[in-house]
């Protein structure tokens, strides 16, 4: 039953070259989605290109949808995945500035990276970037902690912490991205066209 | 690029495709390692290493580097940074297959090169300090989030795409 390194079904060992491996498919992926032009990741901000849109939450939907599946199957425990924490004000207001980072440059973390393998000289400065982002947040570190400490509720999912039933919410979630693909190519169709 | 112009083939996946193909992915890891993908751990690796080896006695005083400096263990020896690596190869390998690769820098024609790379610069430095205010970026806490129904990685990823909305047309002289 999985998760399979935890449990120890998988040696530990192989941890770092299953990181390898892992890291190589995800960056071939967003690199054949077009995900290291930066003019092609801005698209979905201005309606030209819906690409992360639908990339993004096809990915979310079916990844959610497999997770519980192989729990309800038996394979994989869910309780023993990792959840990401919820700090309120952290979450918001970090993704806040996030959000204005990524319009401004047009890369997240993750497409930058492949963006600089194929040679982007503009996403390496990104890097750079992000380099000194951490180095200030770490220099600082005192001053943002009440915000990266604080308003703690937990490692919880949104079943716990709604109460809500995880396969209505999974249900409408995918309901809400399949509405989100219809409406993205209307508004796709009527935006004028960038060719880039 | 030039084949797209004017035949309009595609030249990168179908969107859904590569979503599905990501979705899987995700899947893959969770099922294997319990935990979710990510890119901005790797970075953030790269600065406490770098800050411990030019002053080893600043980042033992600095509650945060501090947090990930154990003694007799490398940062850099992080499933993060292995996985960061393999992005790398990966999109060079996807990259290559396309003809793909090139230096250059990509920018609207309606902007200079120097602006392009002063708003780059701007958006990394952003980006990083958000994603340590948050604890994670797109991958690690929206996507790997979302795929657990964890209530922080539907805020970030709200948070991370309602700001980038409201904030585009400040910036679409850079883009359209």
């Amino acid at each position: 039953m999985g998760p399979l390194i935890p449990n120890g079904i998988i040696p530990i060992e192989w941890d770092s070259i299953i990181a390898i491996i892992i890291g190589i498919v995800f960056g071939f992926v967003l690199e054949a989605s077009g995900f290291s032009s930066s003019r092609k990741l801005a698209g979905v901000f201005y309606g030209y290109d819906f690409a992360v849109l639908k990339v993004f939450f096809t990915a979310a939907a079916v990844s959610v949808i497999g997770i519980y599946y192989m729990d309800y199957l038996g394979y994989l425990d869910i309780s023993q995945l990792y959840v990401h924490p919820t700090y309120l004000w952290g979450a918001l207001i970090g993704g806040i500035i996030m959000g204005l980072g990524f319009v401004a440059a047009g890369f997240c973390p993750g497409t930058s990276l492949c963006a600089v393998a194929i040679g982007k000289l503009d996403a390496w400065v990104y890097i750079g970037g992000i380099l000194i982002g951490v180095f200030i947040f770490s220099e600082f570190f005192t001053f943002f902690e009440p915000l990266y400490d604080g308003y703690y509720f937990g490692n919880k999912t949104l079943v716990e912490s709604f109460g809500w039933n995880p396969y209505w919410v999974i249900f409408i979630f995918s309901i809400i991205a399949i509405i989100a693909f219809v409406v993205s190519d209307i508004v796709r169709k009527r935006v004028k066209k960038v060719f880039y | 690029m030039k084949n797209n112009k004017k035949t309009k083939f595609h030249v990168y996946w179908n969107p859904y495709y590569g979503g599905f193909l990501l979705g899987i992915l995700i899947i893959f890891t969770f099922y294997i390692t319990g935990r979710g993908l990510g890119a901005t751990g790797a970075l953030k690796s790269s600065v406490v290493t770098l800050v411990d080896t030019v002053a080893p006695t600043h980042a033992e005083g600095n509650v945060y580097y501090s947090k990930f400096i154990k003694k007799g263990e490398n940062p850099m020896n992080s499933w993060l940074v292995f996985e960061a690596l393999g992005v790398l190869i990966g999109a060079f390998i996807s990259g290559s297959l396309n003809n793909r690769i090139k230096w250059r820098v990509q920018h609207s024609p309606k902007i200079t090169i120097k602006r392009r790379i002063v708003f780059v610069l701007g958006g990394g430095i952003l980006f990083g300090l958000g994603s340590q205010i948050a604890r994670g970026c797109t991958s690690g806490a929206a996507l790997s989030g979302m795929a657990v129904l964890s209530t922080g990685g539907f805020l970030t990823m709200l948070s991370i795409f309602g700001s980038a909305y409201a904030f585009a047309y400040f910036f679409r002289k850079n883009w359209i």
